[in-house]
């Protein structure tokens, strides 16, 4: 279980790490611990999973990923397991899900495939149907970013 | 963006050190000093290439409940439920997609029962409008980091 002092280190993490060149000793200092266990802590956080990935998160749009394809594909139920394995091991896909269909909504397993234009991603697409035997999908790209902004957890108003 | 530059990033992106001196540790691996490492990194933030250093965390491990949900709204109301959708601090990404159902978003709360609430309003100012929830049933995947390339 987490303590009080894990979700302050938590509240600190989800931000940005200070970049100079004992960032935790000066987290630390804010939460008035000692550096050794700040870094005791949130090694734990890390081994443990409570965190999913450290380190930088980058502008794919900068580094020319320009075009993202949310893939929505059409599998049986009972392949879904394996499919979405081998959907998952394409390495231009960074999310792979499989998520219930509805009435009007038939697609269950999504894939977020990144290229460099429409065309990249929708070749990527075409091999990953090729490889996985699955004709039956659609490529829906974004047109407009309404909002991108990551979670603060145990926030006031989200507790 | 130089090799060097590529190289930092392609480090940093994943199982960045917890350790007293992280940029230290990063320069030896690297063979440039700790100086550099910081002011690459400083560089890099500043250009927006970098949007955030620090850690991911698991949702579902810190006891929230996450959902993707897809919006079908009439063309002329998308603005509005767009902004109506996003004043909600739980929602973290929201956009509009070329598709019958329009507007997606992922929401992220501390309960079902919130998630319920949130979807209960939007569909309470939006009546015409269908709201599909998506909570996924099984993860292959998630956010893996791209290959900075060298080119």
């Amino acid at each position: 279980m987490l303590d009080e002092l894990d979700r302050s280190i938590i509240r600190q993490l989800q931000e940005d790490l200070p970049i100079v060149r004992n960032p935790y000793k000066v987290l630390s200092g804010h939460l008035g611990i000692s550096e050794d266990e700040y870094i005791k802590r949130t090694k734990y956080l890390a081994e443990n999973s409570f965190i999913r990935r450290f380190g930088a998160a980058l502008n794919h749009r900068s580094l020319g990923f320009s075009a993202n394809a949310m893939a929505v594909w059409i599998v049986p139920d009972e392949k879904a397991e394996d499919i979405g394995k081998i959907m998952a091991s394409f390495k231009e896909v960074s999310h792979c899900y499989q998520r219930p269909a509805f009435e009007g909504w038939p697609y269950n397993l999504f894939t977020m495939i990144h290229g460099k234009s429409h065309d990249e991603c929708e070749k990527i697409a075409e091999l990953i149907g090729e490889k996985t035997g699955i004709n039956k999908y659609r490529l829906i790209y974004s047109t407009k970013e309404f909002k991108k902004t990551s979670m603060k957890y145990f926030v006031e108003d989200n507790m | 963006m130089d090799l060097i530059d590529s190289q930092l990033l392609n480090i940093i992106q994943k199982d960045f050190p917890i350790d007293s001196k992280p940029f230290e540790i990063i320069a030896n691996i690297m063979n440039i000093t700790e100086d550099e490492v910081l002011s690459r990194i400083r560089k890099l933030k500043k250009e927006g290439i970098i949007r955030r250093l620090g850690g991911i965390f698991d949702s579902k491990k810190l006891g929230y409940v996450s959902t993707l949900c897809a919006v079908k709204v009439q063309p002329q109301k998308i603005e509005e439920a767009a902004a109506f959708i996003n004043t909600f601090n739980e929602v973290t990404h929201n956009y509009l997609r070329d598709n019958e159902f329009n507007i997606w978003f992922t929401l992220i709360a501390y309960s079902q029962e919130r998630i319920q609430e949130i979807l209960e309003r939007i569909q309470g100012k939006f009546s015409d409008c269908i709201i599909i929830n998506l909570p996924s049933k099984n993860l292959f995947k998630i956010n893996v980091n791209l290959n900075v390339s060298d080119e």
